[in-house]
């Protein structure tokens, strides 16, 4: 029998980016907010210190950081057809765990989608016709424009004091930045990062082209930065080990640099680490969520009341959190009908190795996680599609996130995979080598979601997520089009040998893509095609807010956090401003 | 001088442990880097050195690893293999440890063959799948009469080839799992730091150029082209240039 505890106004599910932002707007209009992480507590000092936040095995290969699939793993299968098996070791995407969540591993590639995003179905039938969609897309607008989220985005890049340059200020075109950017308010809060020689030659090479390069956008900072909240970022290392490492220096944007010190100290706040939240509790009705169940670190259960519950965990637990507690109906794949797990999207990756003359040093381990090079010619909507069969883009960039060698030790194609000819390849391109990075849209499909798995559970006896992918044939034409762009992007910096990357099918769980999930409680504007309303407001539980990449009804280009920021102000806004003074739906389907 | 040395002379003379070459005389820096390198790959093993002393393999499961690895990475005039690097022994420690065990792999069945898209799908720890498939492979080749250690590097060769290619049962482990599981494990042996018990002497940081574990680039990431001559550091390595080993990580230092 679960013990019950003292009833607050709000819940979070999860401690990470979501789950702290939330909490500190909302403590700080005056609300209770107890924050339930599953994860240990953890902070710069003294968890992330150095030398031992520099091993590449334990936190790269092993895995530290992670959610340990010991106890809660995730089924996969490429299509219904098959069974779905245990994804027994982490590969393809690295769900974070502890105090801040996936937020603290991140690279600090801090992005805002297109202006087109936003409107994604319009616009392209708008500009192509219906026709150029197969039959099995099943793209949506989202609810939610990018003129409404621009406020937002601005409010998240100040918060985390992300250094860039403008490339569109109020439409006005920026020299230095990337002139196909969405128009934004002002700049960036600081400078752009130093440019490594791996951005430079990418540079020279892409200019020759005709392309736009750019300064990837960073919340690794280049210069010390005190935020809004009076937090105070230092300026980035290069030290190499970023990407699912925790930063030492201070210099990322994360949970315990820019929200936690405040957070934590204010009286309305309460934080609860080991805490694993097994479901959210509904009144008779079925339309009412009463609170939270969850286990301690011992397996005690508590339940938590609240009067508001916001799912904030990593967007692939928000999709499982409302399954397991019955929130909205499950999306069926046979009849089309039912929301819960519906347009799950992934990301389209992939890239090439430019292998240059023994003469050029790129000495890769000098880099930050977001220090690269790139351009958006060919992202999102950026180009015409009209005659190439297929919708969605990709991002090119030099982006060389270190050059830690277990995982980092190119070899050029027809190099044999062992043996001494390997070991003198490895020997002579190391230092000569860079990766270009193509990146990019993910569209969702009426076969791809994620549901509740029959056989496998967890450490807590409860059903584990099953995830059925595979991805569309339009985004393999994509995403092989710009595979081609970036082999003569990499001959136009002098590369002797460039292997050629882009997707393809079956997607496969074995070898690391992305971390950035999506979809399965996506926001819009029928609760037919949507869990949540244009705020990530449940329509079916309207004190449920299911907050996060979990609501983007597919992927755009870039990478998510920016978006997940900027949508989480919004959601934060409508809460404070509309659902506080009469709690209820904030959308009448 | 011992790396280890040098290091220590170039902070004492003020050096800071870092010479800068300009990229405009690259030979120069090419050539100071080839004189160090091939000092250190022809260094033998100083009083410091030991034997490994191995916690998880026994005497016929060693013989296998060393013999293999030592084809997978080889030795050559310039720069040692897998045997030089400690290889065998990171192995040993890593089936020894948490991982041999099963950390981060979930483990709960019921267990069934899947797709290659869906991974590793077998009930074994990498401790039981090392030692079912090792011994799976003394026994065939003792059967035939000529143990792999015994082989020459050409048939070692041939014989790891067949078991990368995979159609080959090894006591329930099909042999391209357990040759990927065994190549997986030199590349780490060869890369991780070694406070692990592998890349003896950073041998292979050396050989590539990695400098390791320091924590700043900031003044050097805009010189383009700058060849480093740094000595590597390790997680493991004291202000003052000594090494000395995590008491949680179950592992010998060279």
């Amino acid at each position: 029998m679960a013990q019950r505890l003292k009833h607050v106004d709000v819940v979070t599910i999860g401690v990470g980016l979501t789950g702290s932002l939330t909490a500190l707007e909302l403590a700080k209009a005056g609300l209770t907010v107890v924050g339930l992480e599953r994860g240990a507590p953890r902070f710069t000092v003294p968890d992330f210190q150095s030398p031992a936040v520099h091993d590449e095995l334990r936190f790269s290969i092993r895995k530290a950081m992670m959610q340990d699939n010991v106890k809660e793993a995730i089924t996969f299968r490429n299509s219904s057809d098959e069974t779905a098996l245990p994804i027994r070791r982490w590969a393809s995407f690295l769900p974070g765990t502890g105090l801040g969540g996936s937020f603290v591993h991140w690279n600090g590639q801090t992005f805002r989608f297109q202006v087109a995003d936003f409107i994604y179905k319009s616009h392209i039938e708008q500009r192509y016709g219906k026709k150029i969609l197969d039959p099995d897309l099943t793209i949506q607008d989202w609810g939610v424009t990018y003129s409404e989220l621009e406020p937002h985005y601005d409010r998240f890049e100040y918060l985390l004091g992300t250094s860039g340059k403008a490339g569109n200020i109020k439409g006005a075109i920026q020299p230095g930045g990337n002139p196909l950017e969405a128009p934004r308010a002002r700049e960036y809060p600081t400078p752009p990062m130093k440019e490594p020689y791996f951005g430079a030659l990418f540079r020279k090479g892409a200019e020759s082209l005709g392309y736009h390069p750019y300064p990837q956008p960073s919340s690794n900072l280049s210069q010390p930065y005190t935020n809004p909240e009076g937090l105070a970022l230092q300026q980035c290392v290069f030290c190499g080990f970023c990407e699912r490492y925790a930063c030492e220096h201070y210099a990322k944007a994360s949970p315990q640099t820019v929200i936690l010190p405040v957070l934590l100290k204010n009286p309305n706040y309460e934080l609860r680490t080991n805490s694993q939240v097994l479901r959210i509790n509904l009144d008779g009705t079925g339309k009412k969520a009463t609170g939270v169940t969850y286990a301690d670190a011992t397996g005690r259960e508590f339940e938590q009341p609240a009067d508001l519950v916001l799912i904030t965990a990593f967007p692939l637990n928000n999709v499982r959190m409302l399954l397991l507690s019955g929130i909205g109906t499950p999306y069926d794949p046979k009849t089309g009908k039912g929301v819960v797990g519906r347009n799950y999207t992934y990301q389209t990756t992939g890239g090439a190795t430019v292998f240059l003359d023994e003469g050029i040093n790129v000495n890769p381990f000098m880099a930050s996680g977001a220090n690269g090079t790139m351009i958006d010619d060919f992202s999102g909507d950026n180009f015409d599609h009209g005659q190439l069969g297929f919708i969605g883009g990709q991002y090119i960039g030099a982006i060389m996130t270190g050059g830690r060698p277990i995982e980092f030790h190119p070899t050029p194609d027809g190099t044999p995979k062992w043996g001494l000819k390997w070991k003198q390849a490895v020997a002579r391109h190391y230092n000569h080598a860079v990766l270009i990075q193509q990146h990019g849209t993910s569209t969702a499909s009426r076969l791809n979601y994620l549901s509740l798995d029959p056989t496998y559970r967890d450490a807590w006896g409860l059903p584990l997520l099953q995830m059925t992918f595979d991805f569309p044939e339009n985004d393999i034409r994509m995403s092989q089009y710009i595979a081609d762009k970036v082999v003569e992007i990499g001959r136009a910096m002098g590369g002797k040998s460039v292997t050629r990357g882009g997707t393809k099918r079956p997607y496969n769980t074995t070898v690391y893509q992305s971390t950035h999930n999506c979809g399965g409680a996506i926001m819009g504007e029928d609760p037919k095609t949507s869990v949540v309303n244009r705020y990530m407001q449940c329509w079916d539980v309207p004190n449920v807010f299911s907050i996060g990449a979990s609501a983007f009804p597919q992927n755009g280009t870039y990478n998510y956090t920016g978006t997940i920021g900027a949508l989480t102000y919004w959601a934060i806004d409508a809460i404070k401003n509309q659902y506080l003074k009469a709690p209820g739906p904030l959308v009448h389907a | 001088m011992t790396d280890l040395t040098r290091r220590f002379m170039l902070k004492a003379t003020g050096a800071i442990g870092v010479s800068l070459v300009s990229a405009g005389s690259g030979v120069a820096a090419a050539t100071a880097q080839e004189s160090d390198a091939s000092s250190s790959g022809a260094m033998r093993a100083g009083p410091n050195a030991q034997v490994s002393t191995y916690l998880f393999l026994n005497k016929d499961e060693s013989s296998f690893v060393e013999a293999a690895v030592a084809r997978l990475i080889p030795e050559d005039d310039q720069w040692p293999g897998a045997l030089k690097a400690g290889i065998p022994n990171y192995i040993d420690k890593q089936l020894a440890g948490a991982w041999g065990v099963g950390e981060r792999l979930y483990r709960s069945g019921p267990w069934q063959p899947g797709t290659p898209a869906q991974g590793y799908q077998l009930p074994f720890t990498p401790a039981e799948l090392f030692r079912i498939s090792i011994d799976a492979i003394n026994k065939e080749l003792s059967q035939a009469g000529t143990p792999f250690s015994a082989m020459s590097p050409k048939q070692q060769d041939a014989y790891l080839a067949r078991l990368e290619t995979g159609g080959k049962d090894l006591g329930g482990v099909p042999s391209n799992v357990f040759f990927a599981h065994l190549w997986e494990c030199t590349i780490e042996g060869f890369f991780s730091d070694p406070v692990y018990g592998g890349n003896r002497d950073m041998v292979a940081w050396r050989m590539i150029g990695f400098p390791g574990a320091y924590a700043s680039y900031y003044d050097l990431v805009d010189q383009h082209g700058i060849k480093i001559n740094r000595a590597p550091m390790s997680i493991g390595e004291g202000p003052h240039g000594g090494m000395h080993v995590n008491p949680g990580i179950p592992a010998k230092l060279p």
